[in-house]
């Protein structure tokens, strides 16, 4: 069975990199990941177009598990998962949780296997109600 | 050596073992991930504590794991029950012994985390 992707969503593109260094240093290959971020002139922001090819690019029939930072990267995640096909919609999550933390933690639960919601419990224990 | 001393095997297939942290980090980041990616590939319960009498974590959690943060030096005891047991408590003493793949020496190895 294939395991959990990840999606990382952040304004600055040099977080999104780095947060997916740490989870491709730490974790290993064993899970698809894709990051984005920044506005096409250099500056700071998310899209959702950007966002839908993360998506795209890190799927995996189990699903994909996407951790953002602030505001727009949430909405605009939102936005892209709302404009997927019916039957891939429902395997897609936005997380709750701190974006690099989180990224690494649900990366290391999607490696041995895990279903999608587990992967975003795991994510979102980080940062408990 | 302490390494042995807390090898036993009960009737409910519970084995428990204990190893010291010798690598310059001990339980931190990187580790915590290699720990709980090798506890999950066992079907068998499989728990972690830095006391024989516990508190007892479930080391299939990375986020319960990453919380541990247990020092060089410190005692990792591990804890396992059901089907491979026996099996799960000496991969996972291997990778504790083998200090995580990582470096030993302490002073050329601050980075790490």
């Amino acid at each position: 069975m294939a395991n959990v992707g990840i999606v990382i969503v952040s304004h600055s593109p040099k977080i999104a990199e780095g947060a997916a260094d740490m989870v491709r240093q730490m974790v290993g290959d064993s899970v698809n990941l894709a990051f984005t971020g920044g506005d096409p002139g250099g500056g700071l922001g998310t899209g959702v177009a950007s966002i839908r090819e993360a998506i795209d690019r890190a799927w995996s029939e189990a699903g994909v598990a996407i951790l953002v930072d602030l505001g727009g990267a949430e909405t605009n995640s939102e936005m892209a998962v709302e404009m997927l096909d019916a039957e891939r919609r429902g395997r897609v999550v936005v997380c709750n949780a701190p974006i690099v933390e989180g990224a690494v933690m649900a990366a290391t639960e999607a490696s041995g296997g895990s279903s999608l919601e587990t992967v975003r419990r795991t994510a979102e224990e980080l940062s408990p109600p | 050596m302490k390494d042995q001393a807390m090898k036993h095997l009960t009737a409910s297939e519970q084995v428990t073992d204990c190893a010291e942290l010798i690598n310059a980090v001990g339980l931190h980041a990187r580790p915590s991930v290699k720990l709980t990616q090798l506890a999950k590939i066992f079907d068998c319960r499989v728990e972690i504590a830095l006391s024989a009498d516990g508190p007892w974590v479930d080391a299939k959690s990375p986020v319960k794991v990453m919380r541990v943060k247990a020092p060089r030096g410190a005692i990792l005891h591990v804890r396992t029950s059901g089907e491979g047991a026996r099996g799960a408590v000496d991969a996972l003493m291997a990778l504790v012994r083998g200090g995580f793949g990582e470096a030993m020496d302490e002073q050329a190895d601050q980075s790490h985390g």
